[in-house]
């Protein structure tokens, strides 16, 4: 057990020289970005610039698109997630992944969360309670749907269904969050009540957040990453990219000059 | 006439073909059930239920054929589901894309098509000789599963192909394995499209004639059969028989024969039916 947690204090997210193809298009081009640990990154960019192809090549999704291709390096935990060894299931078990639009399973409330334990052959019932109370807890979701755990999780409203995603993602105690775009399909009111909840979660977990949204990026993250073109042009602070961008791409486009 | 009369008109007229054309279906088909069920309604009584085949009319019974038919049902569910889900599961999700699979999904599809007596012919010669099965039950349902399989690989991969990506994602991103998703998820979600299409394959089973009697099933049976092993015949065959014979009274017998036959036809079809409008409510993205 010692040894497991001084490996939790080391873990860390490299990307080296990566290169992603589909077929012959080439969507990210040497891309070198390291995450900082227990804060949130946000990916910005605009449309097809590859931020979202990047931030799921983090917990191989990308493995069943077809013509997929890459190369360079991807370091988490001092091994590379790309090599033949490792286990693809345990990999996203440590990264999870909340996605764009919100997508419950067809089944109750709590199946729903407790689906990540029992596909790891969790049985003990007083266990799996205490993980759906305190999850949904976490999400600020445990005061609105406590008396509906039975119910499907398909009749919660939009915004409560991307927070029972996340929860679902948090049973299963990952170090790494991703988002991709998880209040798009959200209304304002559900966009702020999720924002505060991933500030809330950095105090855990590193998160990665990829928005179309500048002025969420510049709300809760540390630091911003921005994408053109499948290139990673300027990587810093939040603050500074937005009041002292380096690049003058960066400034066109948070400027809103294009995008 | 105005260029609106026109297509005023043109409209009623289609609309007045269309009606035409429904009615034209439903008709023919209520004249059908009507003739039958007068010709054999009367028949149905118990003694038609449990007695076997008589050489007179009133005496006869469809006992043999009716256990013969659940008999080929059953075996072939027991056959046909199981390989033709596993496979339309290993084609829709674990095979890869590359010529020799799109070459088989052709043929697959193509399969459907064949006429039933030539999966008799094959049935005939692999199982009922090759494999000495003889003109056993045994040999009918291996006969119908290859016959139905087509249609049930098909609407295993159509049912899993409809599942939405986003649901394959969530599972995956949880650490699901392959198989996890698929049994979790997948193959709840697409149930009811393939029980749909197992019970209407399975219909369509229990109405085929000409694979069986090319296999080897009799046209008299005068015994009740009780294993696989054991000969036999269905109802489409006694039917057939029984319509062939010159005396009045085996019509009726016929008739009431189609009348057992449809009603389970009906049964498994409103099954599906129903299980399909459940699902369809049940499962909404």
């Amino acid at each position: 057990m010692a040894e497991k947690s001084k490996m939790v204090e080391k873990e860390s997210l490299i990307a080296e020289n990566v290169n992603v193809f589909y077929g012959d298009n080439h969507v990210i081009k040497n891309v070198s970005i390291v995450m900082p640990e227990n804060s949130i990154t946000a990916f910005i960019g605009p449309s097809g610039c590859g931020k979202s192809t990047f931030l799921r090549l983090y917990n191989r999704m990308n493995d069943y698109i077809e013509g997929f291709r890459k190369d360079g390096s991807i370091i988490f935990n001092g091994k590379e997630i790309y090599s033949k060894d490792i286990q693809l299931e345990e990999l996203r078990k440590k990264i999870g992944m909340v996605f764009q639009k919100p997508n419950p399973f067809p089944k109750t409330v709590y199946e729903n969360i407790v689906y990540g334990l029992r596909i790891q052959g969790v049985k003990d019932k007083a266990l799996l309670d205490e993980v759906v109370e305190s999850t949904l807890k976490k999400v600020f979701l445990w005061g609105e749907v406590k008396d509906q755990l039975k119910k499907s999780a398909l009749a919660l409203s939009g915004g409560q269904q991307q927070r029972l995603c996340i929860a679902r993602t948090l049973a299963v105690e990952p170090s790494i969050l991703l988002m991709d775009e998880p209040t798009s399909a959200l209304d304002p009111i559900s966009t702020a009540k999720l924002e505060e909840l991933v500030f809330e979660l950095k105090k855990t977990l590193t998160v990665v957040i990829v928005t179309h949204n500048m002025q969420q990026a510049a709300r809760i993250s540390d630091k911003t990453a921005f994408f053109y073109m499948g290139e990673l042009k300027e990587f810093s602070p939040t603050k500074q990219m937005f009041t002292n961008p380096k690049e003058e791409i960066t400034q066109n486009y948070i400027t809103g000059r294009f995008g | 006439m105005s260029k609106y009369n026109r297509n005023y008109i043109v409209d009623k007229t289609f609309q007045w073909f269309a009606i035409f054309c429904t009615a034209f279906g439903v008709l023919s088909l209520l004249l059908f059930l009507g003739n039958i069920c007068f010709d054999g309604i009367g028949r149905i009584n118990w003694q038609f239920m449990t007695s076997l085949p008589s050489r007179l009319p009133e005496k006869a019974g469809i006992i043999s054929a009716f256990v013969g038919t659940l008999w080929i049902l059953v075996l072939t569910a027991i056959i046909a589901v199981p390989v033709g889900v596993g496979a339309g599961i290993y084609l829709e999700e674990y095979a890869g894309k590359s010529r020799l699979f799109d070459f088989f999904e052709i043929n697959i599809t193509n399969l459907a098509g064949v006429p039933s007596i030539i999966y008799g012919l094959l049935g005939l010669e692999v199982f009922a000789r090759l494999m000495n099965m003889g003109g056993s039950i045994l040999a009918g349902a291996c006969t119908l599963s290859l016959l139905i399989l087509p249609v049930i690989i098909v609407a295993t991969r159509e049912s899993l192909k409809a599942v939405p990506k986003s649901l394959r994602e969530a599972s995956f991103a949880l650490g699901a394995t392959k198989w996890q998703t698929i049994r979790m998820q997948l193959l709840p979600a697409a149930s009811g499209g393939i029980v749909t299409g197992i019970i209407l394959s399975l219909a369509r089973a229990i109405g085929e004639t000409a694979p069986l009697i090319v296999v080897g099933a009799l046209a008299y049976v005068p015994f009740v059969p009780t294993s696989p092993t054991d000969e036999f015949t269905v109802m489409p065959i006694q039917i057939f028989n029984w319509i062939s014979r010159p005396q009045k009274g085996f019509a009726i017998d016929a008739a009431a024969a189609i009348i057992i036959l449809l009603l389970i036809t009906f049964v498994m079809n409103g099954i599906a039916l129903y299980y399909r409008n459940k699902w369809q409510k049940k499962v909404k993205w």
